[in-house]
């Protein structure tokens, strides 16, 4: 089953662009939401991840911090 | 098990490296990229504007369009992977990674450059915890708090003319009597409402509980403590040469290199950022990417003739 994906990013920043990247080529769905325009988003990202760095990664409730490729291959099963 | 022995490594896969990589692959050698990143700092760059054929274009989408040539050919990268050691022994370089030990008859080290970093208490606990090393990326994060940007060059002002427009007070701490980098970015720092300037401070320690919630900064000899949840360190750019063994440097620990590439070690070429060649720019680290290639390819040529 398709697991639900979100990345918390900032237009700006490279690695953000790359995760994103990387998600489209191996054709994954996931939800973009900009902490530079969402303060909720940028909120409940901190909260979840415990630090204010982009980008981070939700997986079906597991915190990826940074394009970590390996663990998030790992987490999407690919 | 006998380990492969390469042609070529390329250390790096900024400008310098990936250029090197191609003109590489355009003379058939038998070689591998090792890379932290793709892109390097041109990647963290905002608009780029002297690059020759673009016009204009962002840091991350030249950044791209590099890994685009790149991909164009066979080429073999170990990405996410940092060189610990890299050494010649004989006729061979032993190259050490995070992840693998690799063996070649030549290498370029294009490692680049990385932020430098404060040294003071509090630094590595609070990274990402409200410390930052790029403004680019995390400023948004900043909206509405009191932050201070530590540094007093062009970095610094970069990122203080960022925050102006998202965070609520800024505070610039620079070590020296005045603000220096680019007259036009400089004065509109200075104008700016929401920041204030010390000259001649220099950063203590970094506070926090979770998150970074003050700064210890030493005004003119006296100690002071300011509120802050958020912290910019732009200080200025080290060159990632701390692994290579035996290598001449300069004393800003930039690796010497000739007119072609060369470094003291034959066999051992550098190119881009982290060599003491004048002048840091995308298109010169690209330029100095393809001379070290074929330095190195001659190289290679001469020692399969004796």
């Amino acid at each position: 089953m398709a697991k639900y994906v979100k990345v918390y990013s900032t237009p700006t920043c490279p690695w953000c662009i790359r995760v994103k990247d990387f998600l489209k080529e191996n054709k994954i769905e996931f939800q973009n939401l900009d902490v530079a325009a969402d303060q909720l988003a940028a909120d409940e990202m901190v909260k979840k991840s415990n630090q204010m760095g982009v980008p981070v990664l939700d997986i079906d409730g597991q915190i990826i911090v940074g394009f970590d490729k390996e663990k998030i291959k790992l987490a999407l099963g690919i | 098990m006998t380990m492969q022995i390469y042609d070529l490594i390329i250390v790096g896969a900024g400008p310098a490296g990936i250029t090197a990589s191609v003109y590489a692959a355009r003379q058939k050698l038998n070689f591998l990229v090792i890379s932290l990143d793709i892109g390097g700092q041109a990647a963290w760059s905002g608009d780029i504007e002297n690059y020759t054929g673009y016009q204009f274009i962002t840091g991350p989408e030249l950044a791209k369009k590099f890994q685009e040539h790149m991909s164009k050919y066979d080429i073999v990268l170990k990405e996410n992977e940092n060189v610990i050691r890299l050494k010649k022994s004989g006729e061979i370089i032993l190259i050490e990674t995070n992840k693998a030990d690799y063996r070649a008859r030549s290498v370029i080290i294009a490692s680049g450059k990385k932020s430098k970093e404060l040294g003071v208490r509090g630094e590595v606990e609070f990274k990402n915890r409200g410390l930052t090393y790029c403004a680019t990326c995390d400023g948004p994060l900043f909206a509405g708090k009191e932050v201070a940007v530590i540094g007093g060059g062009n970095s610094a002002l970069d990122a203080a003319m960022q925050l102006v427009k998202i965070a609520g007070h800024i505070y610039i701490i620079n070590n020296t009597d005045r603000l220096g980098g680019d007259k036009v970015a400089r004065q509109k720092v200075e104008e700016a409402d929401n920041v204030t300037i010390y000259n001649n401070s220099q950063v203590l320690a970094i506070l926090g509980d979770k998150f970074v919630n003050a700064i210890i900064i030493k005004d003119k000899g006296k100690e002071k403590q300011l509120t802050v949840g958020g912290v910019f360190v732009e200080i200025g750019l080290i060159p990632n040469s701390a692994f290579a063994e035996g290598l001449q440097m300069n004393q800003n620990k930039e690796i010497k290199v000739t007119v072609d590439n060369r470094t003291n070690i034959p066999g051992i070429f550098a190119a881009g950022d982290v060599t003491d060649v004048p002048e840091k720019q995308i298109i010169i680290a690209a330029g100095e990417g393809s001379k070290a290639a074929l330095s190195a390819f001659r190289y290679l040529a001469l020692k399969k003739e004796s």
